[in-house]
């Protein structure tokens, strides 16, 4: 808005400062409109499996009536599971890494990763845990001792 | 009604001073604004001393206020809800500070508490800048104060109060048991706080000694930055529009000083504390923090223009208000929950966002307005910079790095534009990157031009001057970076070769940099450190460019797994960074070998320590780490983890855990018990039990391996221990020449060994089960190898050292320049 009110005000004897202005400034532009196309999407895990090979953000959660896969000793890279969505369709999960301590209390896991061969390769699991702060205040009342906290977000990050 | 245990007088007090605080710096604001408009003298003396008089009742109440909070934490007070929420009985006093400011009410008044002290600051030393530039300040402590007030007005609730009691604050509301006879509905009993034996504790990862420092650093560093902004306001309101930029200097280099020290401290705390695997993660809080630097440096820039020039004060206004006006939305980012999935350390909503956005245009739409009217009338030279002038060279420097801001901004924004477009995009693949690609020719334009623009004059430059000048630095610094290069190992490769090559170039460039500003000092201005503050900061910024680059790409993760199941990696496939360590034996780590010795326990505290042994094969090496785990603790179910780390000069090696060994395992059966199953049938061991799922026989076995007449059966059988995990296991057994060959399957973790013994026509089988004696001890961990980190953290100290002497001869020249004329 401003440097624009500079211009028009200016356009008549441009300066290279200006020139050198406005070619940085199309470039930042060119930059944020680079990164909106390479951004990636949420998804579910119809529109997940819809593009097979894609980096997607599947929104899920754990299915606790299939088996999850994970002995740290065997191999400690290896984790596999199935998630299921709002929708009710569910996927087999693998993720190369270290199995999310609190993978099994999440309510709602974000996985970063792409659908190919039959299973979803994750690469990175974020873990949303329920707020026991506002809903389960029945620890209070069991052990009389609060133990109650804020919601956390933990990351399980492969960086 | 009275409840037994509680102590109400210091919220009493509290609720108090928060209403003081409330109407003094309203009083203030609107005291200091008639002193300004006033045009007699008389007048403008009387409001002037209301205000101050006001301001000084407010800084006494927020001081009162930060006190009392302090006593309630301190004394353990758990009747406060926050308190209770956010420390324990077991809390170190060093983190009963780190409490303080964990919640969103503490840390604004962190915030608050140092305006009060710029402030006071501001009333003794700006002279006739004072009615004005308080003015903002006072309205600040305002918006401030609404923060904390939690009054409701007209059913809506401003602020959120830090002295709500925890039976007011809705948290007890569900638990049947603290309240008569057992029914929610009704009132609390009376000693209901006998209940409530201890707080919730401070987040395990926030107990670290950066975050008691941290924190008020950064907050300073954010509070700093409406003192510039203010002196723009008080220069557009009183049509004086150049000459506020003398007093301003000082502060805004103060600002950049204490805000740059402020991010990279929380750097540290990243390094040190948080399993991120590494200092900068470009993740929206640290973004959010570091944009207002980066804008406040383009305009500290462009100021110094000005004052040589006479040009840029038009962008310099801009800059100063932008760098301020993303202080605020940096905190409506980080405290609004807007961030949501996006960010891994931002605060909890309280249900504020309204607040938190009128609080981010009250001061933004204004400023932009006022400053769009004013545009105008600010001074401005027609006549064009020359190429060859410093000025030239180091507004395009000043615009770069506003424009990095804004890119990194842009991106950050991206849950902002989800939420106002409807739209649904996530951040891409590797999101880290999307930064690095950008950001890395940032720094090979601003690490050229910091080497170069000193030697340039301002106006214009004869070529002859600046070649005799810049020559010797130059061919140094040639023989320095192509060192750097051939010795320096970095080989990024994972990005392709573009990026490896941007790397060596914006190394080169930062190289040239620490060099030529170095001679500088000698070449330039004759050794005269008086006046070197601008060269030795932008050393130090150099050496941060530098330590970035060579950190980061030469980061190196040392646990990358080759002993555990050998699955073939794909190409495109991350390294398995997981490394299983069982305690007492030696396993293969890299030029490492490790063993995990043990672990001990904290005296009050699920917290374990765990000893990991490492020793260099060239035997040159040896040292045992102690990464330690907080186990399902205070409701946080799983493992928070802290890193330990070796330090050496050139690197820094780190491991933490990313996975134990249950704890509550029972055992022990010796030989194996038989037990009879059919499919669907469960049986139970000692932690757990099993599900039958089939028995299968295979067929066409090859003949070479099972002789004519084999045969194998598989039984898959699911196993569902206590703790959640479900494994799958195949027990087989098979007849290979004749032989019975039994094949068992393990499932370490639950130390359980499951034997098939016989299959029967009916599908019937008999299964052995056995688990080991002793419990299997072990630990998964991961590490890493940072180099050059201290390169970073030194470049920060040489950088805030070198923007502090600058700030101190600034105040020196304001003070001569006062007394001579």
């Amino acid at each position: 808005m401003v440097f624009g009110l500079t211009l028009q005000s200016q356009i008549k004897n441009m300066k290279k400062i200006h020139i050198a202005l406005l070619v940085l400034i199309a470039g930042a532009i060119a930059v944020l409109l680079t990164f909106l196309k390479t951004a990636s999407t949420y998804d579910t895990i119809d529109t997940a499996i819809a593009k097979p090979g894609k980096f997607v953000h599947l929104m899920a959660r754990l299915d606790k009536s299939q088996p999850i896969e994970y002995d740290a000793i065997k191999n400690p890279n290896y984790l596999s599971f199935t998630a299921v969505d709002t929708l009710g369709k569910s996927v087999k999960v693998v993720y190369h890494n270290a199995k999310p301590d609190n993978m099994e209390m999440s309510e709602r896991l974000v996985l970063k990763g792409n659908y190919h061969d039959g299973f979803f390769d994750c690469k990175d699991i974020q873990t949303k845990c329920p707020s026991k702060y506002k809903d389960n205040m029945k620890a209070t009342d069991k052990n009389l001792q609060s133990t109650s906290t804020p919601a956390t977000t933990n990351s399980a990050e492969s960086k | 009604m009275d409840y037994i245990g509680e102590h109400l007088l210091p919220g009493q007090l509290g609720q108090f001073f928060i209403v003081l605080s409330l109407v003094a710096s309203l009083v203030a604001t609107f005291s200091y604004f008639k002193s300004a408009q006033s045009k007699i003298e008389e007048d403008s003396t009387y409001w002037r001393k209301l205000a101050r008089l006001a301001f000084i009742t407010e800084s006494f109440s927020v001081f009162a206020i930060f006190a009392i909070l302090f006593y309630i934490i301190y004394n353990h007070l758990f009747e406060y809800h926050y308190a209770w929420k956010h420390s324990s009985l077991s809390l170190e006093f060093k983190y009963l500070l780190a409490c303080f400011w964990e919640g969103q009410e503490g840390s604004f008044m962190l915030w608050s508490l140092w305006h009060c002290v710029l402030g006071l600051i501001l009333i003794k030393t700006s002279k006739k800048w004072e009615a004005p530039v308080m003015t903002v300040v006072s309205f600040m402590q305002f918006c401030l104060a609404t923060m904390i007030a939690g009054l409701y007005i007209l059913g809506w609730k401003m602020g959120s109060n830090p002295f709500v009691l925890l039976r007011d604050s809705g948290v007890l509301d569900n638990a049947p048991g603290l309240h008569m006879n057992m029914d929610v509905t009704q009132a609390l009993k009376p000693d209901y706080m006998l209940s409530i034996k201890d707080g919730n504790d401070l987040n395990p990862l926030l107990q670290n000694y950066w975050m008691v420092i941290h924190p008020p650093v950064l907050f300073m560093g954010f509070a700093s930055t409406i003192v510039p902004f203010a002196f723009v306001i008080a220069g557009l309101w009183k049509k004086n529009f150049g000459e506020w930029t003398k007093p301003a200097l000082p502060w805004a280099l103060f600002s950049a000083a204490v805000l740059g020290v402020g991010i990279m401290m929380g750097a540290m705390w990243a390094y040190e504390s948080l399993t991120f695997g590494g200092y900068w993660a470009w993740d929206p809080v640290e973004n959010a923090s570091l944009v207002p630097w980066l804008i406040l440096i383009s305009g500290i820039h462009t100021l110094l223009i000005y004052k040589h020039s006479g040009h840029s004060l038009r962008a310099t206004h801009l800059f100063f208000i932008l760098s301020f006006a993303f202080v605020l939305y940096s905190t409506f980012l980080t405290r609004s929950g807007i961030l949501g999935e996006a960010s891994v350390h931002a605060f909890t909503d309280l249900g504020m966002n309204f607040q938190l956005l009128t609080f981010l245009l009250i001061f933004v739409l204004p400023a932009l307005v006022f400053f769009y009217i004013r545009y105008k009338e600010i001074p401005s030279i027609q006549k064009e910079e020359n190429t060859s002038s410093r000025e030239f060279w180091m507004f395009i420097g000043a615009l770069v790095f506003f424009l990095s801001a804004i890119v990194i901004i842009g991106k950050t924004s991206l849950p902002v534009f989800n939420k106002i477009f409807g739209t649904k995009i996530a951040p891409p693949e590797d999101a880290e990157f999307a930064y690095n690609s950008i950001q890395v020719y940032v720094a090979v334009i601003i690490g050229l031009l910091t080497a170069i623009t000193q030697y340039l004059k301002y106006k214009e430059t004869s070529g002859k001057y600046f070649w005799k000048k810049i020559g010797i630095p130059t061919v140094i610094a040639i023989i320095a970076a192509t060192l750097v290069l051939l010795y320096g190992d970095i080989n990024y490769n994972k990005k392709g070769p573009v990026f490896l090559g941007s790397i060596w170039l914006a190394v080169a460039c930062s190289v040239y940099a620490i060099i030529a500003n170095t001679a500088y000092i000698w070449v330039g201005i004759n050794g005269k450190l008086k006046l070197s503050g601008g060269s030795v900061s932008h050393v130090g910024f150099g050496m941060v460019l530098l330590g970035i680059l060579i950190s980061s790409s030469n980061k190196e993760v040392l646990s990358n797994n080759i002993n555990g199941i050998p699955a073939p990696l794909d190409k495109n496939e991350d390294p398995r960074e997981n490394l299983t360590l069982v305690q007492g034996l030696t396993s293969d780590m890299g030029k490492y070998s490790l063993t995990y010795e043990g672990d001990s326990s904290h005296p009050k505290k699920q917290l374990s320590f765990y000893k990991i042994h490492f020793k260099s094969k060239n035997g040159k090496e040896e040292f045992t780490l102690t990464p330690n785990s907080f186990v399902n603790y205070k409701g946080n179910e799983g493992l928070m983890s802290n890193p330990d780390a070796r330090h050496y000069w050139d690197h820094d090696v780190f491991t933490y855990i990313t996975s134990i060994a249950n704890p509550d395992k029972t055992k022990d059966t010796t030989a194996f018990k038989t037990n009879n199953l059919k499919p669907g049938d469960s049986l139970f061991y000692s932690s757990g039990f099993m599900i039958l799922q089939d028995v299968k026989e295979k067929d066409s076995l090859p003949v070479a391996i099972f002789g004519e007449k084999g045969t194998l059966h598989e039984a898959a059988l699911k196993v569902y221990s206590k703790t959640g995990s479900i494994y799958s296991v195949t027990s087989r057994l098979a007849v290979a020449k004749g032989e019975l060959l039994s094949l068992p399957d393990t499932i370490i973790a639950e130390s359980l060994i499951l034997q098939l013994q016989k299959v029967n026509p009916d599908k019937s089988i008999e299964i052995g089960t056995k688990e080991s004696n002793s419990v299997m001890k072990y630990v998964t961990i991961k590490a890493y190898k940072f180099p050059f980190i201290n390169l970073l953290w030194g470049g920060v100290v040489i950088t805030a050292i070198g923007i502090l002497m600058s700030m101190i001869r600034r105040i020196r020249l304001n003070r001569n320049n006062l007394s001579g004329s």
